[in-house]
């Protein structure tokens, strides 16, 4: 027999995945394999967000970059002058101006609000695929795809068609007698969140069915034969074994929409912006970099918490399936 | 899961479907109008198609569009196979976690966050923006839903027909080439693919991005939109939406020859 701590050469060869039985990674092609798409991240991922950070500490110029100080690189002096001349000013600004704080809370609590339809509206939807005969459930999934291939824009612009004062949503209403009056769809908060939830609805849709799909159906017979009504097995089965399709559908579309700028600026009005446009016009009418980028850096700190949880289940369901 | 259709899921697909067809259908619809008015029907028209093929400054940005996506899409899909076989084939390696997350952050990350990273790093580093700085930013934007495709192909993946290849002493470049590339192709088409879209559609990233004389379709349609409807913007989105179509029946057809997995995949679904 072998001793406790050692595993049988060969058990130990059959219970390391095949992939691990050659050691791949100190041969030259496996570094490069890791390098060249590890080299361009970090150059054109990480290290702007570096310059972001920097930028948001700058004080707005008049110059080209606008923005002061621009990094020296000569010596141990420019390198002090640099540090001592960068502020928090511009933080400052965006936590006592309620103009920035109300597009934040704004953009939260509409983002908030859309995932919330999403889910209502996105869950029926994905049951019902989930249980229909498996050879419609191919051209279900593909025909609930097929919009998120199609432009985002275009799709934003389609309801502009349909929201305007003489547009068809109106032209319905009347015809049914619904309304006397046409109504104002455009430039209201009504029409940014059907914007958002008909641009974002495959996304809360796919995860959910990808769950439902998987499900054991016997777990619901057992909670038949127990006694339990349908509605309550719904409940008490089918939701919770749901609930990973769901947190990753509410996170695949809560976070995006929180920095949403087209949807918004197409459809919605002019007086509140959310954060995305806020940030948007900052950039390119005021030409306020500095400020720009400090808006940019406090809304990622908003997002990391659901960004991490998100990466966190995304690494899981992809690495965990072997 | 129980299989079985009742009346609500009926309804609920229903619905659903014809929530997401029904304006891109008015869409189509409307840009066969013979009326210049958009919101008044006047008769079968295929006339502002023909007024689009002489709008000069719509075509010159289809054509940059088309271009930036095709290298972009390219790049992303090597850049992408290759971070997705660091990932599943090389396994630990030291930086993986900054590496995995760096790769799934631009999936979800909002776009203005990326696009203005981006610009300012192009204005640091000094480069002219314009063409190749939206390439770039295509290329970095799209390499993760390249990854994310190719990762979940290659995670199913029979491991041991690479092991034979290189047991009957094939040197392990010819077995990647020959072995292992072609049986991954299939998801690799569909990473270009939607690479290939994402960089078509993309306007806020390539609005931080661009610069003089790189003005992309989406940024010349969104200065027109802002104006107001209009019916050569509806024959311009009605092609694109039929490129797009075409290409994601014809990919799904082909996929469905080949295997059994649907060829349109989509962030967060297996």
């Amino acid at each position: 027999m072998f001793a406790e701590n050692e595993t049988p050469p060969r058990l130990a060869a059959l219970a390391d995945p095949p992939l691990k039985g050659r050691d791949h990674s100190r041969t030259w092609p496996a570094r490069l394999v890791v390098l060249v798409p590890y080299v361009w991240l970090i150059v054109f991922f990480l290290l702007p967000f570096v310059i972001v950070v920097k930028i948001s500490l700058s004080q707005t110029a008049m110059a080209q970059p606008p923005y002061i100080p621009v990094l020296d690189l000569a010596g141990w002096e420019g390198l002090k002058n640099f540090f001592s001349e960068l502020t928090f000013e511009n933080y400052v600004l965006l936590f006592t101006d309620s103009l920035y704080l109300t597009s934040y809370l704004r953009s939260l609590e509409i983002a908030a609000v859309s995932t919330l339809l999403l889910l209502l509206l996105g869950f029926p939807i994905a049951y019902g695929i989930a249980r229909a005969p498996r050879r419609w459930q191919a051209v279900l999934v593909i025909l609930v795809m097929l919009p998120f291939w199609t432009s985002f824009l275009i799709r934003v612009y389609a309801w502009i068609n349909i929201l305007q004062r003489e547009g068809l949503l109106n032209d319905a209403l009347l015809m049914l007698g619904i309304v006397q009056q046409p109504l104002v769809w455009l430039a209201t908060d009504a029409a940014i969140y059907i914007g958002i939830v008909y641009s974002y609805l495959p996304f809360m849709v796919l995860p959910i069915y990808a769950t439902l799909e998987k499900m054991d159906e016997s777990l619901l017979e057992a909670a038949a034969d127990l006694g339990s009504p349908p509605w309550k097995a719904f409940w008490l089965v089918t939701v919770p074994l749901a609930l990973p399709g769901i947190a990753a559908g509410a996170l695949l579309c809560f976070i995006p929409t929180v920095g949403e700028f087209v949807i918004p600026d197409l459809l919605g009005g002019s007086e509140q912006m959310m954060i995305g446009q806020t940030l948007w016009t900052e950039f390119f009418t005021n030409r306020d970099w500095p400020v720009a980028s400090a808006l940019a850096v406090v809304l990622l700190c908003l997002l990391i918490g659901p960004i991490m949880i998100y990466q966190h289940m995304q690494t899981r369901q992809l690495e965990g399936a072997r | 899961m129980r299989k079985g259709l009742s009346w609500f899921n009926i309804a609920a697909i229903g619905l659903g479907l014809a929530f997401l067809y029904i304006p891109i259908a008015i869409l189509v619809i409307y840009s066969f109008n013979a009326s210049r008015l958009v919101t008044v029907w006047g008769g079968w028209s295929t006339r502002w198609y023909g007024e689009l093929f002489n709008n000069e400054a719509m075509l010159d940005a289809a054509w940059i569009s088309l271009r930036i996506a095709l290298l972009s899409a390219t790049v992303a899909t090597v850049l992408g196979t290759l971070a997705a076989l660091a990932l599943v084939r090389i396994g630990r390696f030291r930086g993986r976690l900054m590496f995995s997350g760096m790769i799934y952050a631009p999936l979800i990350l909002p776009e203005v966050i990326i696009g203005l990273a981006l610009l300012l790093f192009f204005v640091a580093a000094d480069v002219d923006r314009g063409f190749w700085t939206v390439v770039i930013a295509h290329t970095t934007l799209t390499m993760g839903f390249a990854a994310i495709i190719v990762q979940s192909r290659l995670l199913g993946f029979d491991w041991s027909v690479e092991e034979a290849a290189m047991d009957l002493g094939a040197p392990p470049l010819r077995t990647f080439l020959t072995v292992t590339l072609p049986l991954i192709a299939p998801a690799i088409a569909s990473a270009w693919m939607l690479a290939f879209t994402l960089s078509l559609d993309d306007l806020v990233i390539a609005s931080f991005t661009t610069g003089p004389g790189a003005t992309t379709l989406p940024i010349r349609i969104y200065s027109e939109v802002r104006l107001g409807v209009k019916p050569e913007i509806n024959a311009v989105c009605t092609i694109m939406i039929a490129v797009v179509a075409l290409g994601v029946v014809a990919a799904s057809l082909l996929s469905k020859l080949r295997e059994d997995k649907p060829a349109v995949p989509l962030p967060g679904a297996p």
